[in-house]
């Protein structure tokens, strides 16, 4: 009998197509895995937060209607997919992993859900995050961690572990994810899954929980460079409700990998960031790195050593720009139109409740970031910080401009080291943020980044992600250039990475 | 590199509407002089001549006809309220004692 869960979104779409098998009976076998290996907040993968079974399910029945009538809405119609709970879905609880706002229920769609539900994919349900997407690892989720399913006793990454953890347990072929300072990438790296940013501007806002709105980027999350490009097609183009939106054609993402996947990178430049591989980098995720540059050389690439002296600034950069955006962004939490509302005893006036409230509904790291922002952007400070950290956004963004003078992609390893154990840095908020120190730089520039699974580290056996970044609205590259490395790689594997990850010990829902 | 002090964190607080408890604010201060120590690099980085970058595409407002579109109903709108009354946001007292 098929395991449907185990094959990629590509294969479940030619399946679907091929009259194999229904929409309504992937939908239930992923239904039926999450049931068995997600568990909760003590036991389990615990990559969502809300499953929904009846409504993925009358999707999924609606798109074998459409199929039997011979006209699916898309190539992907009837495969089902996880979002990030961080983008409104009407009708069903959207928290952003956060007490402030448990229990809410959107009265709409963001845009992205909208085209995925045009496009016939039933939607599995919400996937964990860390609270308001503020982490790297998904223990700061008010709701309780998402575990590694590779090692249950380590973390998946962040913000995004719960959508990465889901598609790598076999819960969902695909999930979407969102990407403020790595949260697609690093995720995807440490749990052996590949994870997209897209171009800043190429995939819609509208309806996702800001966190920062000059750094956020909606993106997929998936097991293979085609699938992430399939899925990328679907989500993006322009979208008139969101302001920052690149009103262009979006390009044949797929066609590029599957032109990729043939192997051939005979003049492309490749680009070895100087600033991104050395100290700090576990010796096994810079072994695998090595060995990835010496099968692009040897699909004809030539590579390079690059230079961009600002990025060793773009930490602190982006630790001081996000705060401010968030703390901006996240004063609409006031407990007065929407959200928890704590009234403390006597006659409390709304500003007694807002503060009430607000301690009560955030949690520490949000509190730590709101706090930072609302210092970096008070008189007094303004100018010699935030003031500051944007003309560094500006230095580093001319690095990459002229990186991209010399060569076509950049390349790094995606995150310093691999998964680290549960609990281990939730006290030391910077050691924390240094898990984000290879995918800053892009979200600061606006240019895509793509990770894909490149081995498992030597002294743990964990996942390593290649990270590979392209000129802005050149995301195309990301696929051709990956694709190329992903069939090199499976190639000397003989068959994909998380065919190696450890069966899942069922557990009880 | 200013300190950022116990007192200064519990006015920032205030500042971003949190209550937050004694043990927050022995907890939270500490961690905060760490982050800021570890920015601090910054303020030598950019000469005065480099351009701030405040978002990485040239922001423009965006307009549309002014014509009535459907939104949300009144009571989409109040159904995630905490309170409400007459399809309106019943909200606690605006005026502090000191008003």
């Amino acid at each position: 009998m098929t395991n449907w869960t185990r094959k990629t979104a590509d294969e479940l779409a030619q399946a679907l197509a091929a009259g194999e098998v229904t929409s309504v009976e992937l939908t239930q076998a992923h239904l039926d895995r999450i049931a068995a290996v997600d568990g909760d907040a003590d036991a389990g993968v615990h990559a969502f937060l809300h499953v929904d079974a009846e409504g993925a399910l009358a999707q999924a029945k609606a798109s074998d209607e459409r199929r039997a009538a011979g006209a699916p809405a898309s190539y992907l119609d009837g495969v089902p997919i996880a979002v990030k709970d961080v983008l409104a879905t009407e009708g069903v609880p959207t928290t952003v992993a956060s007490k402030i706002l448990e229990g809410w229920i959107p009265p709409y769609d963001a845009t992205v859900v909208k085209k995925l539900k045009a496009a016939g994919l039933p939607i599995l349900g919400k996937t964990n995050m860390d609270e308001f997407a503020m982490g790297s690892s998904t223990e700061h989720s008010a709701y309780g961690p998402t575990r590694n399913p590779w090692d249950q006793t380590r973390i998946p990454g962040g913000s995004g572990g719960g959508s990465a953890a889901a598609v790598s347990a076999f819960e969902a072929p695909l999930a979407i994810g969102t990407d403020t300072g790595g949260s697609i990438r690093q995720p995807a790296a440490v749990t052996g899954s590949v994870g997209v940013k897209p171009t800043y501007g190429g995939v819609s806002r509208y309806g996702l929980v800001a966190m920062a709105n000059s750094l956020d980027q909606v993106g997929p999350v998936t097991r293979t460079v085609l699938d992430s490009a399939l899925l990328h097609e679907l989500i993006g183009g322009h979208d008139p409700l969101d302001s920052t939106s690149i009103d262009a054609p979006v390009p044949a993402f797929a066609d590029a990998a599957r032109e990729g996947a043939a192997g051939d990178l005979t003049g492309l430049k490749v680009g070895v960031i100087t600033e991104l591989h050395g100290d700090g980098y576990q010796a096994g995720v810079l072994a695998r790195f090595n060995e990835s540059l010496d099968l692009l050389r040897a699909a004809g690439a030539e590579v390079v050593e690059v230079s961009c002296p600002s990025f060793v600034h773009a930490l602190a950069t982006y630790y001081l720009l996000m705060p401010s955006e968030a703390s901006s962004n996240l004063a609409k939490f006031d407990a007065m139109r929407y959200g928890v509302r704590v009234t403390p005893e006597g006659d409390p006036s709304a500003e007694d409740v807002m503060r009430a409230s607000r301690d009560a509904g955030f949690g520490d790291e949000v509190k730590r970031r709101i706090i930072i922002g609302t210092y970096a952007l008070s008189s007094g400070y303004y100018e010699a910080y935030y003031g500051q950290a944007q003309k560094v956004r500006t230095l580093i963004t001319r690095d990459f401009e002229a990186a991209f003078e010399q060569v076509d992609v950049l390349v790094s390893p995606t995150s310093p080291t691999t998964a680290f154990k549960l609990g281990e840095k939730l006290d030391d908020p910077i050691a924390m943020y240094l898990n984000d120190l290879a995918t800053i730089p892009a979200n600061l520039a606006g240019v895509p980044g793509i990770s894909l699974p490149n081995g498992l580290a030597d002294e743990d056996g964990l996942p390593s992600g290649f990270q590979i970044l392209a000129p802005a609205t050149e995301d195309v590259r990301l696929y051709r250039v990956g694709a190329a490395l992903e069939a090199a790689l499976e190639k000397n594997w003989g068959g994909p990475l998380l065919d190696r990850a450890p069966e899942l010990e069922g557990v009880q829902a | 590199m200013p300190e950022i002090t116990r007192d200064e964190v519990a006015h920032l607080a205030d500042l971003a509407r949190i209550d937050l408890s004694d043990a927050e604010l022995d907890h939270l201060a500490p961690q905060l002089n760490v982050i800021l120590e570890s920015v601090a690099s910054l303020s030598e980085v950019a000469s005065a001549d480099v351009p701030p970058t405040s978002h990485p595409l040239p922001l423009t407002n965006v307009f549309r006809e002014d014509v009535v579109r459907p939104g949300l109903s009144a009571e989409q709108a109040l159904a995630a309220a905490p309170a409400s009354a007459q399809q309106r946001f019943m909200v606690p007292r605006i005026l502090g004692d000191e008003q």
